[in-house]
C-alpha cells in the first residue's frame, strides 16, 4: 500500500524532531518520493549513516510499502 | 540471514573489485536507480560485475541484510559498501566517487 508524504514526514520527525523535510511526489502516485532533509544529526555523519538513518525511522517501509524515495540529507 | 547466502555474497563481493547489485543487467536494467548507477560506471568507464538480484531471490533479500540498506542498487569497491544510487549520483557529481576508485586503485577514463 503506498504511502503518503505526510505519514513518510511523521515518521522522519518521530525519530529525527529537527528535521526540516521537503518531500516531493515524482510521479503523482503516492509511491516515488524525493526527500531532502536537514538535521543537525547528520553532523558528522558519513552520507551511508545518514540515509541509514532515514531508512531505521522509516521502520522498514523502505523498499516494502514505499518502492522509491530519492534522498538528499543534509547538515545544518 | 542463512549462512550460505551471507558466504556466497561475501565471496561475490571478495571476487569482483567493483560489483553492482542491480535489477536487470548492466546491458538491461531494469529499474530506473540501476540503470542510473551503472551509467555513472559506463560513463566512467570502470570494468565491473553486475549482479541481477531479480534472478536470485536469496541473494536479493540477503544483500539487504549484508550491506544493512534496505534498497537496490548497491555498489561495492573491493569488498567496500559505497553506497545507493542516490549517494552515488551525488559522489559522481562532486567527483568524490572519481576519487574514491582513485584510491582503491580502481582504473576508470581520464585516469
Amino acid at each position: 500500500m503506498p504511502l503518503k508524504s505526510d505519514e513518510i514526514k511523521k515518521l522522519i520527525i518521530e525519530s529525527i524532531p529537527d528535521a526540516e523535510i521537503i518531500i516531493e511526489d515524482l510521479a503523482g502516485d503516492n509511491n516515488h518520493y524525493s526527500a531532502t532533509i536537514k538535521s543537525k544529526v547528520f553532523s558528522g555523519k558519513s552520507k551511508i549513516d545518514q540515509h541509514k538513518m532515514v531508512y531505521k525511522a522509516l521502520k522498514g517501509k523502505m523498499g516494502n510499502e514505499l518502492h522509491a524515495l530519492s534522498l538528499n540529507t543534509m547538515e545544518i | 540471514m542463512n549462512e550460505s547466502i551471507k558466504l556466497r555474497i561475501s565471496n561475490i563481493v571478495k571476487e569482483n573489485q567493483v560489483c553492482l547489485f542491480m535489477k536487470g543487467t548492466p546491458e538491461v536494467p531494469q529499474c530506473g536507480f540501476s540503470l542510473a548507477v551503472s551509467n555513472v560506471l559506463k560513463h566512467l568507464e570502470v570494468n565491473f560485475k553486475g549482479i541481477n538480484v531479480l534472478e536470485n531471490n536469496e541473494i536479493r533479500d540477503g544483500i539487504k541484510t549484508y550491506s544493512d540498506w534496505p534498497t537496490i542498487p548497491q555498489l561495492y569497491i573491493k569488498g567496500e559498501f559505497i553506497g545507493g544510487c542516490d549517494i552515488i549520483k551525488e559522489m559522481f557529481e562532486k567527483g568524490e566517487l572519481q576519487i574514491k576508485l582513485k584510491e582503491k586503485s580502481i582504473s576508470y577514463k581520464g585516469n
